[in-house]
């Protein structure tokens, strides 16, 4: 299946900002002055912003985001398989509990890797929560994390010979 | 008159005729006794494999207590252990482990499996880090359903397992 | 980075090598003992971690989860949304109306249902419930690591009084399944209100006695007093959720930051403490108990009279194309769930975020540099439940 929020798809109705609400609208606005077309807004929804970029400007822009806007850790990291686009979607959700006034919002920061070498930069450096997260996607999905001092398996069996789990191809007996 | 009637000729028999009717005797009211120790005093082994260990949990709550059984959950070491109750589904991971527990206690040693996913991997049947029931790594000796098995159908399973432990013989 | 020895540790191997014998740091590693605090041990559930001693002090620890671990986002993915239900609810069989509430919540939005107002009170009484009786078992194991095992007879015996009120509402014990996309099962049955209420008042009294015999005596207070501090920046570094954070001073809970349902009408205070210790984060539960019946009050006097209790679906509904994230707060900490749909009637993925797994982080950081004996103090007020995290 192609992504819910199919960023190759130029005619695509991508949801925009509803314009009441402020907070969000003004997160993205500050983020967006400052890296022009490096960001794309996928969607804005009440207390949740989703916002792609590239892997290779991703530390940069996360850095901006715990820096200035004060996103201070990672509530997860998810990888989703995409075999259609031949994609992987590493997304971090990130969420802050130093400033009040946008700890209701999740921001969604998302980036896609490819299938067959799957490598994405590791946002170890600057949020010390995603250290197991990403752990487990990588041995879920075989998302390699540069920068990241152990990937290696963490929830499956020591002997486990088989392709990650969560991938598509993989598949439960009997289904 | 008894040295006549032991000689080297006859010893062996009257001995071997003699202690068949010593063991004739003690042999039942002694295994009986033996069988009585064991049965009022069966000690898990503190191995929770999965979320039936809340039910276990719960069998030594006041309400349910499984301590007039003489079952307490002994925090001693494995070696004291004489039953290991297989709590849920066993994966992958923890099969080798449990394997291991099983091995290291002492004879004599029962195993009862709690659970559906114990018995035939219930639920999960269908994962991929699941195995189906615990029968190919322990010998079960009483298989407790429910999912999980409320406290009174452990209790039930233990009784089962007493009145198992009452005929069984001693060698 | 974790995995590291400890500061203490390195010191000593620094100024030892000053020295000029750098194979002193060799044979300093092999004076270590590594115990593997494993799946099999009074103190530590279906867990293992490694642990490297030198002496008395923990020097190294490698958390090694994944005893319990049952593939259920990828079982998921070959059930519809219905059929999810059940055995999502296992992680946490003990707390299950978090985990499928969080659930229900998330696949509402992507099926664009709204629940009815009476159906929204019955998920919060069963969910405040269930807390009450999560926070009990909780208490109950800690006590007897403790070794104080009239704690552990206490709330397990108190706790079957929750559990008769759930399962007069549910039918069941522990995994109730009662929570669906759309609302609630059933509606509650007659007589439930005053019975609950009863226990409540009763259960007020009880808390005051487990106060005097588990909090103010002066054993375990010597125990957990100042025993694995997590600052209030490490807290925020390390992204720990739940009363592992209220008890570092940050006053963040779910249902005050972010309402769901009903509880932007519910008058409740979050409880939180700045000590910062293993003994605050063994008290936090307790004052989110005495908390959770003020609310359980509140719900059952402002219920609504009569009502439908959940939407009527077809029997295969289709999600809409698009994804949902959404949280609640369970017994430890904030449980989302991030769900993407693709059209048809099985979810494409579904990523559970659990309260467990972004704690077990913060068990490196505080056992490197204690004692031995402090071990399991400070692991089970980190509110860990391994079943939950290895899902």
């Amino acid at each position: 299946m192609t992504s819910p929020n199919n960023i190759d798809d130029k005619n695509s109705k991508i949801k925009t900002y509803e314009s009441d609400l402020p907070i969000e609208n003004s997160l993205y606005n500050e983020l967006s002055s400052k890296f022009q077309d490096k960001v794309q807004l996928l969607y804005v929804k009440p207390n949740r912003i989703k916002v792609y970029v590239e892997s290779k400007n991703i530390v940069e822009v996360a850095s901006f985001l715990k820096n200035e806007l004060g996103l201070d850790h990672a509530e997860s990291v998810c990888g989703t398989d995409y075999p259609n686009e031949n994609a992987i979607e590493v997304i971090y959700h990130l969420s802050s509990y130093s400033r009040e006034e946008i700890a209701p919002i999740i921001f969604a920061l998302s980036t896609k890797t490819d299938r067959n070498s799957s490598y994405s930069p590791s946002l170890l450096p600057l949020f010390k929560s995603v250290e197991y997260h990403e752990r487990e996607t990588y041995e879920m999905l075989g998302v390699y994390f540069q920068g990241h001092p152990r990937n290696e398996r963490f929830l499956l069996p020591e002997d486990w010979a088989d392709i990650p789990p969560l991938r598509k191809d993989f598949r439960i007996k009997g289904r | 008159m008894i040295k006549d009637l032991i000689n080297p000729k006859n010893f062996n028999v009257i001995v071997s005729k003699v202690s068949d009717i010593l063991v004739g005797a003690l042999d039942k009211p002694l295994g009986y006794a033996i069988n009585w120790g064991r049965v009022w005093s069966l000690w898990p082994v503190h191995l929770e494999t999965a979320c039936c260990s809340v039910e276990f949990g719960a069998t030594s709550s006041p309400r349910y207590d499984c301590e007039r059984f003489g079952i307490i959950e002994a925090f001693g070491s494995l070696r004291q252990c004489d039953l290991i109750v297989v709590q849920g589904t066993v994966t992958r991971k923890m099969a080798p482990r449990v394997r291991m527990v099983y091995d290291q206690m002492a004879d004599p040693k029962y195993v009862i499996a709690m659970g559906a996913c114990a018995i035939t991997g219930g639920l999960y049947i269908d994962s991929y880090n699941v195995l189906p029931g615990i029968d190919g790594v322990l010998p079960v000796d009483v298989y407790v359903p429910g999912c999980p098995p409320r406290p009174e159908t452990l209790i039930q399973g233990c009784m089962l397992l007493q009145e198992k432990i009452k005929r069984s013989k001693i060698k | 980075m974790t995995n590291k020895f400890s500061d203490s540790f390195e010191k000593k191997l620094e100024d030892t090598t000053k020295l000029g014998l750098e194979v002193v740091r060799e044979s300093a590693e092999e004076n270590l003992m590594t115990l593997s605090v494993g799946p099999q041990h009074p103190g530590s559930g279906h867990f293992r971690f490694i642990i490297k001693v030198d002496g008395d002090y923990i020097v190294y620890c490698d958390p090694d989860p994944g005893y319990v671990h049952r593939g259920e986002e990828k079982m998921c993915e070959y059930r519809n949304f219905i059929q999810n239900i059940p055995h999502l609810e296992r992680p946490v069989i003990h707390d299950s109306t978090h985990i499928t509430y969080s659930y229900s919540l998330a696949v509402e939005e992507l099926l664009g249902i709204d629940v009815p107002r009476r159906g929204q009170f019955i998920r919060a009484i069963a969910s405040e419930l269930n807390r009450q009786v999560y926070t009990l078992y909780w208490l109950a194991i800690y006590g007897i690591f403790l070794g104080h095992s009239t704690m552990f007879m206490w709330p397990a015996g108190d706790r079957e009084l929750f559990i008769d009120l759930l399962a007069a509402l549910t039918g069941a014990r522990v995994t109730h399944a009662f929570n669906i996309p759309g609302g609630v099962r059933n509606d509650i049955p007659d007589g439930f209100k005053e019975k609950c209420l009863q226990y409540i008042s009763y259960f007020e009294k009880r808390l005051k006695e487990y106060e005097d015999i588990f909090y103010n005596n002066p054993l375990f207070r010597q125990r957990t007093e100042n025993v694995g501090i997590l600052s209030k920046e490490n807290a925020i570094k390390l992204g720990v959720t739940g009363s592992v954070l209220r008890a570092s001073g940050i006053p963040h809970d779910v249902r005050k930051v972010e309402p769901y349902d009903v509880y932007d009408e519910m008058d409740f205070k979050v409880q939180y403490m700045k000590t910062c210790d293993s003994f605050a984060r063994a008290y936090v539960p307790f004052l989110d108990m005495r908390e959770s019946c003020h609310i359980i009050r509140q719900l059952l006097d402002k219920m609504p009279e009569s009502g439908e209790v959940r939407v009527k679906l077809q029997s295969n509904p289709k999600g809409r194309i698009g994804e949902a994230y959404k949280r609640v707060e369970s017994g430890r900490g904030a449980l989302s769930y991030y769900i993407v749909s693709d059209g048809s009637s099985r979810p494409y993925r579904v990523k559970i975020s659990v309260g467990s797994f972004r704690n077990i982080l913060a068990l490196p950081h505080l056992l490197v540099g204690s004692h031995l004996g402090d071990m399991p103090s400070i692991y089970w007020a980190l509110n860990y439940w391994p079943v939950e995290a290895d899902r």
